[in-house]
């Protein structure tokens, strides 16, 4: 218990403290994760929406495949990875093994599957009737797609933050392909991990902390927007 | 509609362009030095303070890839690491033999220590021989945790079990596979037995909850030399390893100011050294 009170206060210390190093950790963490987290959402929305909204012999098959992409060990992704990027590997030309860029490769392999498939989960439950309407309303197909998107925002929201939660929390792959180089590829939790192998308990579960802050603010964030329903300015600012 | 489209080509683009740039600029490559090393010199922080003053010496950019000397021989032998500081003395030898490495230097030395549970069930505590320490241990059955990574903990582990003539087996050997912070944590928990180094034991041994104490040390067996060797260019021509830097970090090692970082690293926060020179005393 002792043990925990202590990381609380190292965490509230080392965050206003402004500690370079934590700063730095803090800010790879996101830039990792965030970008891909985007890219995650610009291959598996679209692949979400293409296999749920359409019918076709192998749909199922499709489906359960992206199912167990979902539960693709993050190790597993960093092996995958790393066996492309290392020196003697196809891509190993680019040089980027070790490095950020990596990092966000990695986190892609990760975080598409479960974007997209929760996605596809969520526009299937979309009263399909709604697609008629909007199609003899004149509306062309991408337009058709932005409308179901919208009615699913609900739980395409959910894909983002499953696909956010999946990868700021992984260590094992940015590990294997990021090498934990302070100053360069350490983020919160490898650092975590460098600070138990130290015995410095303290400082690791202030890390720990520090990376639920983390994830709770941009949740909170994406709530918000998942949440917020058609209302007029004003009302949306006093709810 | 033709926005959602939109939005989403620039997104996929800019992700592009953003990992072209990273490549690009990972394209000055001659800068970079890819250093695989031990968990020990890692952990212990030596390279906390070894890196900086060589990246700021020379203006090399060296990322530190901390597995262990097993593993870092394997990426040494596979070209993807550009110099090795390792300390298992046979392997580095077969290292060097095989032709994947070259300009094989000492660099510094400390000791393995046997370190247990306060209450010894084994009676190692003093014992002037790891070997028959280790005999006791087996013998008693007493709870002895193992490396199990290949690295030179490891290595030397194995080789003393082998001098006991003892092939440890059975529910009290424990493999935990993982670097020396953590078996010494499990350690810890299990009440058991383990070979450690003496940087690694110091840098952790002020952790809360740290119950295990030294109980076998100065045996001659227990010397822990450190090498540094260059991985030879030679045998991975399509591949860029870069040699210049592997020669200038070992410069920097075995010279007057990487020598005197090790000398004097650790002193101030635990009393005395962790690591010891070896080329300027």
């Amino acid at each position: 218990m002792e043990l925990i009170w202590q990381g609380i206060k190292s965490a509230f210390i080392l965050i206003f403290s402004g500690n370079k190093e934590i700063l730095g950790i803090i800010l790879l963490t996101l830039k990792v994760s965030g970008i891909a987290v985007i890219i995650s959402m610009a291959f598996g929305i679209p692949i979400g929406l293409l296999i749920g909204l359409n019918n076709f012999k192998s749909k199922r098959f499709v489906i359960t495949i992206i199912n167990t992409g979902m539960g693709l060990p993050p190790v597993a992704a960093g092996l995958f990875v790393s066996l492309m990027l290392w020196r003697s590997g196809p891509l190993g030309i680019i040089g980027i093994m070790y490095t950020p860029t990596a990092m966000i490769i990695a986190q892609v392999l990760i975080a598409s599957p479960i974007i997209a498939g929760v996605t596809l989960a969520a526009v299937q439950q979309v009263n399909p009737k709604l697609k008629l309407q909007a199609l003899s309303l004149g509306a062309n197909r991408v337009q058709v797609l932005w409308i179901l998107l919208k009615e699913a925002k609900l739980p395409a929201l959910a894909a983002i933050m499953a696909g956010f939660g999946g990868v700021i929390s992984e260590v094992g792959a940015v590990m294997m392909v990021g090498g934990n180089i302070k100053g360069q590829t350490r983020v919160l939790t490898t650092a975590t991990v460098q600070n138990v192998r130290m015995g410095n308990f303290d400082v690791a579960i202030a890390l720990v902390i520090i990376l639920l802050i983390l994830a709770f603010i941009v949740n909170i964030f994406l709530t918000l927007i998942q949440q917020r329903e058609n209302m007029t300015w004003y009302q949306r600012f006093w709810k | 509609m033709r926005n959602f489209k939109k939005a989403i080509a620039v997104i996929i683009i800019t992700a592009l362009a953003i990992i072209g740039c990273m490549a690009a600029t990972a394209c000055t490559k001659d800068a970079e030095l890819i250093l695989a090393s031990t968990t020990s010199t890692q952990d212990s922080g030596l390279f906390d303070e070894l890196i900086p003053a060589f990246e700021k010496a020379t203006g090399y950019k060296v990322k530190v890839i901390a597995v262990g000397s097993g593993e870092a021989i394997k990426l040494g032998e596979k070209g993807e690491a550009d110099v090795l500081l390792v300390h298992s003395r046979k392997a580095e030898g077969q290292f060097v033999a095989d032709g994947y490495g070259i300009n094989r230097k000492d660099v510094m030395h400390n000791d393995f220590i046997i370190v247990g549970p306060g209450s010894d069930p084994a009676k190692i505590k003093d014992m002037e021989s790891a070997a028959e320490a280790f005999k006791a241990i087996a013998d008693s059955g007493s709870i002895f945790l193992s490396r199990a990574d290949d690295s030179g903990t490891h290595k030397k582990e194995l080789s003393i079990w082998e001098t006991a003539q003892v092939k440890p087996a059975g529910d009290w050997y424990i493999e935990t596979g993982q670097g020396m912070g953590e078996t010494l944590q499990i350690a810890q928990e299990k009440l058991g037995y383990t070979l450690t180094d003496n940087a690694t034991w110091f840098a952790t041994k002020s952790s809360p909850g740290s119950s295990l104490v030294e109980l076998v040390k100065g045996d001659k067996t227990l010397y822990n030399p450190y090498g540094v060797i260059a991985v030879n260019p030679g045998k991975h021509p399509d591949l860029k390893i870069n040699y210049k830097g592997a020669t200038a970090f070992i410069d920097f090692i075995t010279g007057v100011q990487g020598q005197k970082i090790i000398k004097e690293f650790g002193v101030a926060k635990y009393g005395q050294p962790l690591f010891y020179p070896d080329v300027i005393k």
